[in-house]
């Protein structure tokens, strides 16, 4: 059994679409999750539907979002790293990285869920999974946690072979369903039912369910 | 917000003529427009903060609208806005949404800094 699970990301609702089940799994069981989430997704395009988020407001929004999320699936301790949406690249990787390492030594995880760099699509995921698989990578090797990465650019089965995590969570699936219709703002495009308080799980085989059923990673390989 | 009325939003141009005001202006068609295959190109530009002063600010077309500020020596311009908000602290706000009700250009006006 893990003892304390860290999680890495830079947008509210990552934690959730990409592995909210995983999440969930853990704290039903009592495993404690961190979660370090980088952003508050202040340049996101989705302003719900039919929008009723604008640019300014869109950040305060997306905080009360993400903290409902995190109570959905029971993560106890939430830290902001108050950085910018869409920026992370372009900050210093070395003192991102010291942060991450600080944050490591403190939370002392003994697993780690974060974006696969260069298989995670947008710009802010792949720069801090980088920075974060940096951080660790600079840990004594008996210290270092598991890593689970999340990839989902198109072609990454092609490249990195069939991910090697499968987790059913089917049986969580009311968990993350809650989380995902707490990030409203953002869900309410994809799944307008969903977001909009419909409880029936969807029958059909479309990406929703899927979402709901399984959730993969690979685990990282430090050469 | 509100889709936009033209002459609320000239009077409202017209309020930050001739002064500092910092803008805020964006185009995109997200982050995620390539994997979703929406588009051939992922592209987006802002600029958040800029300081400038305009002489002239006009709001045309019959929906979507567009915004044109005339600066000494340049242009600012924004086409596809729908829709507007005066909000509390007085800043002009103005987007474009698409059907999705997503958010594809902003232009955004304010005697004050935005927050970062
Ligand atoms: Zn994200």
């Amino acid at each position: 059994m893990e003892q304390h699970v860290l999680v890495i990301f830079p947008h509210p609702d990552d934690e959730t679409f990409g592995c909210g089940g995983t999440i969930a799994q853990f704290t039903q069981t009592g495993v404690p999750v961190t979660y370090v989430c980088a952003t508050l997704g202040q340049m996101g395009r989705n302003m719900g539907k039919p929008f009723f988020a604008t640019r300014e407001s869109l950040p305060n929004i997306r905080e009360a979002e993400l903290e409902e999320a995190c109570q959905a699936l029971g993560i106890q301790r939430l830290i902001k790293l108050g950085l910018r949406d869409k920026t992370i690249e372009f900050e210093d990787p070395e003192l991102l990285s010291a942060r991450i390492e600080q944050i490591l030594q403190e939370v002392r995880p003994s697993l780690v869920l974060t974006h696969y760099p260069g298989y995670a699509v947008h710009p802010d995921h792949n720069a801090l999974g980088e920075v974060t698989i940096l951080a660790i990578s600079r840990l004594p090797v008996q210290e270092r946690p598991m890593v689970y990465v999340h990839a989902f650019a198109r072609d990454c089965q092609n490249r990195l072979g069939p991910p090697d995590i499968i987790n059913d969570i089917s049986a969580l699936s009311e968990k993350k369903l809650a989380a995902i219709r707490a990030h409203r703002s953002q869900s309410q495009v994809f799944f307008p039912r969903i977001a909009n308080g419909q409880t029936k799980k969807p029958s059909s085989k479309n990406s929703l369910s899927h979402m709901l059923e399984r959730e993969s990673f690979w685990t990282y390989h430090f050469s | 917000m509100n889709p936009i009325a033209k002459s609320a939003v000239q009077s409202a141009l017209d309020h930050f003529l001739n002064r500092d005001v910092y803008l805020h202006l964006e185009t995109t068609n997200g982050a995620y427009a390539v994997h979703k295959q929406e588009s051939t190109m992922t592209v987006g530009a802002y600029i958040r903060n800029g300081r400038i002063c305009f002489g002239r600010g006009v709001i045309t077309g019959e929906g979507p609208y567009r915004v044109g500020l005339k600066m000494e020596i340049g242009w600012v311009y924004a086409e596809g806005l729908t829709d507007f908000e005066i909000d509390q602290a007085g800043r002009l706000l103005l987007a474009g949404h698409d059907q999705e009700g997503r958010l594809a250009v902003a232009l955004e006006l304010s005697f004050t800094p935005f927050d970062l």
